[in-house]
């Protein structure tokens, strides 16, 4: 059963019909594309092309070709993994929790959220099939009966359970994701002629919105709901699993997954808010993506915050509190240890990652916290610079634990400085053209918000509508009635 | 073979809702419905039978977790079991994550596969569409022709839906069936009268 408050703010506004909802975002797939998206594809693909022959480079002669030495033998390339994988965390968050927990604001967003996810899952697994060097021999990692004296991999091993994670967490949000888009394309169909129609007819599997098919819908819509709940939290776990069961002061650490599911969350909303604030301006959907959908963003981005900062305080608490030399060291002489503060305060060298330490404290740590203020969360500008901020300081918080813990291992004589190459720096820089390319081809094909599903929320989110349930109240009141600051929907009436 | 279909067109989600069980409660069942977007009840007031496509999820995931544990298990513990500092070769504790992944994507493969096959799903043969406002801003009811054919129902069906706030009345003729629909059997009108469900 669906509740409506008036004290909530609309979540679709400009009086819109059903029809105007369909006109408004399926006409984001229709028409030739401007200019503005023409150089933006053309530029994003460029990049990512670039990213793509470096790929083809690092495979090519090898993964020497990169800044990796024996002390540091993971750097970069799993920092941008780990990165990746945790901004594909906020479409599934999106569209599995905030269904659960009934949250209506979802329904602005969690189209664009899904396939973000969903790139950036992709971007996120080409980094450990380049890593393995033999890409070509990739496959190596499934089980499966094989001619190799029946050679099994390790089920033991967390590096393997990724591979099971990552996987399923692709499949499940692609088919999670396709599935909510049938309708929708529906429309799109329903809209289009000729060749247009013929395309998306196919793609549409014949959807036609019977009951029996929105009963079956809604049905798999809970259960992948259900399911994707658990799997986004396991997945980041997962990921965590591959330094917290290592033996490696600064990895060794039981806090990683809980403190990873919420980074991942984190940034995952941050990336959806650099993307929907620019997708709302450039394809004129600030009704739909309203600003209480974007307060509504960053509220979770400073609780998500919070809980990583705490992480932070915590996990700093713990190496001095468990008394073991290694962890202390790990925290204070690898990354808290700055040249003007705490470096002379604790008494020793800075650590050579200090920067990285700080940049990560400063981002992650002290800039949600802005968003303590309403004004200062209803900042589109504001929120705009601190969601790129945030990524910036998310992927320093990888950076710091993968190459700080390593950088200086037991044996000093092993120490060694990590310095990305051009090539490493370049493939990063690569992915982030797959994803925008990914995105944009996206927002021109496909209807970028739920179109059936913000339909269903019109009648308690509509500005017009909340109008007359702010009206029923305060006649409610008048009247001398039980004043109760939530009334049950029209199911009800 | 041509099949004819009395639809009523309707351009408010609530008014469909009550037309619904106001049709039923007259004697008229309807065939299908056919909306833009989910509408709470709308089964129930139809008397749509529920769908099992959960069952089947359930029994796909079950069916992924012994999958998963005996894969493990032979694997660790029969056919390559490694001797790694003298630990046990069996560990459900770190069969857990590997476990979970596969019953979760069993389960969801397999639903959705259910899903699509039995809305006869198919990326080459595209359904006939009844209206093609319905999937923007009309709310479709469908009566099959087969079963009220005769010109007595055909207008009794218009008049109320007409009563009920249908905007649009008129027959169509399609190549195809639209597929029937399982409804409930015996079942007690008695809770349409009332608003709850």
């Amino acid at each position: 059963m669906l509740y409506s408050s008036p004290i909530r703010d609309p979540l679709i506004t400009g009086n819109k019909s059903y029809h105007d909802i369909t006109e408004d975002i399926a006409k984001g797939t229709e028409g030739s594309p401007g200019i503005g998206w023409l150089a933006l594809t053309g530029l994003s693909g460029a990049v990512a092309t670039m990213g793509i022959l470096l790929i083809l480079y690092t495979i090519f002669e090898g993964i020497g070709v990169w800044g990796l030495n024996k002390t540091v033998g993971w750097a970069w390339d799993i920092t941008n993994f780990v990165w990746w994988v945790g901004i594909g965390h906020a479409g599934t968050l999106i569209s599995a929790i905030l269904l659960l927990f009934r949250q209506k604001w979802r329904t602005g967003v969690n189209r664009a959220a899904e396939a973000m996810t969903i790139f950036a899952v992709i971007c996120a697994g080409l980094f450990p099939l380049i890593h393995m060097g033999r890409i070509w021999d990739g496959f190596f990692i499934f089980p499966y009966p094989n001619t190799r004296g029946m050679l099994w991999v390790n089920f033991n091993s967390p590096l393997l359970w990724d591979v099971f994670a990552i996987s399923t967490y692709f499949t499940v949000s692609l088919l999670f994701w396709y599935t909510g888009l049938l309708p929708d394309i529906a429309t799109v169909r329903d809209r289009a002629t000729g060749f247009r129609k013929k395309v998306y007819s196919a793609l549409s599997f014949g959807w036609r919105g019977t009951a029996k098919e929105w009963q079956r819908f809604e049905s798999i819509s809970l259960v992948l709901a259900g399911l994707a709940t658990p799997l986004v939290l396991s997945v980041h776990s997962i990921v965590s699993f591959d330094f917290a069961t290592s033996v490696i002061p600064g990895w060794h650490t039981t806090i990683f997954p809980p403190y990873f599911v919420a980074g991942a969350i984190f940034s995952g909303f941050a990336m959806v808010l650099t993307l929907m604030l620019i997708v709302r301006k450039v394809m004129n959907l600030e009704d739909y993506i309203t600003l209480a959908h974007i307060e509504s963003m960053n509220k979770v981005i400073v609780l998500t915050g919070s809980i990583v900062g705490i992480a932070y305080i915590t996990e700093f608490f713990i190496a001095w509190y468990s008394a073991n030399p290694y962890e202390q060291w790990a925290f204070v002489r690898n990354r808290v240890a700055d040249p003007f503060i705490f470096g002379p305060l604790f008494g020793c060298e800075p650590a050579p990652y200090w920067w990285a330490y700080w940049s990560m404290m400063s981002c992650n740590v002290i800039a949600p916290q802005f968003f303590w203020f309403k004004k200062l969360r209803r900042s589109i500008l504001l929120t705009f610079i601190l969601s790129i901020v945030i990524n910036i300081g998310m992927w320093y918080e990888r950076f710091v634990i993968i190459v700080t813990s390593l950088h200086r291992d037991f044996i000093p004589s092993s120490w060694l400085y990590y310095k990305p190459t051009w090539i490493e720096v370049g493939i990063f820089v690569g992915t982030l053209g797959i994803f925008m390319t990914l995105f944009l081809l996206f927002c021109r094909t496909l209807p970028v918000v739920a179109i059936a599903e913000v339909k269903s929320i019109l009648k308690t989110s509509g500005d017009q509508y909340i109008d007359k349930i702010g009206d029923y109240e305060r006649k409610e009141r008048e009247a001398g009635g039980v004043s109760s600051s939530i009334r049950k929907d029209k199911d009800d009436k | 073979m041509k099949h004819k279909y009395l639809l009523g067109s309707f351009d408010d989600d609530e008014i469909l809702l009550n037309a619904t069980k106001k049709m039923r409660l007259a004697g008229y069942q309807m065939h299908e419905i056919f909306t833009p977007f989910p509408i709470h009840g709308l089964d129930e007031a139809m008397g749509l039978q529920d769908t099992r496509l959960h069952t089947a999820g359930f029994v796909i995931g079950a069916t992924g977790t012994m999958f998963a544990v005996s894969l493990l298990t032979f694997v660790t513990s029969i056919d390559w079991d490694v001797n790694v500092g003298g630990k046990p070769f069996f560990v459900l504790p770190s069969f857990v994550p590997v476990t979970f992944e596969l019953t979760v994507l069993f389960a969801s493969i397999g639903m959705v596969v259910v899903m699509y096959l039995r809305n006869g799903f198919s990326v080459f043969k595209a359904k006939e569409v009844v209206d093609v406002r319905a999937t923007d801003d009309r709310f479709i009811m469908a009566f099959c022709r087969k079963k009220y054919n005769t010109q007595a129902e055909a207008v009794e069906i218009s008049n109320l839906l007409k009563k009920y706030g249908a905007v649009e009345i008129r027959e169509t003729v399609l190549e195809n069936e639209i597929a029937p629909n399982l409804f409930k059997v015996d079942e007690d009108l008695a809770h349409l009268e009332h608003g709850h469900h």
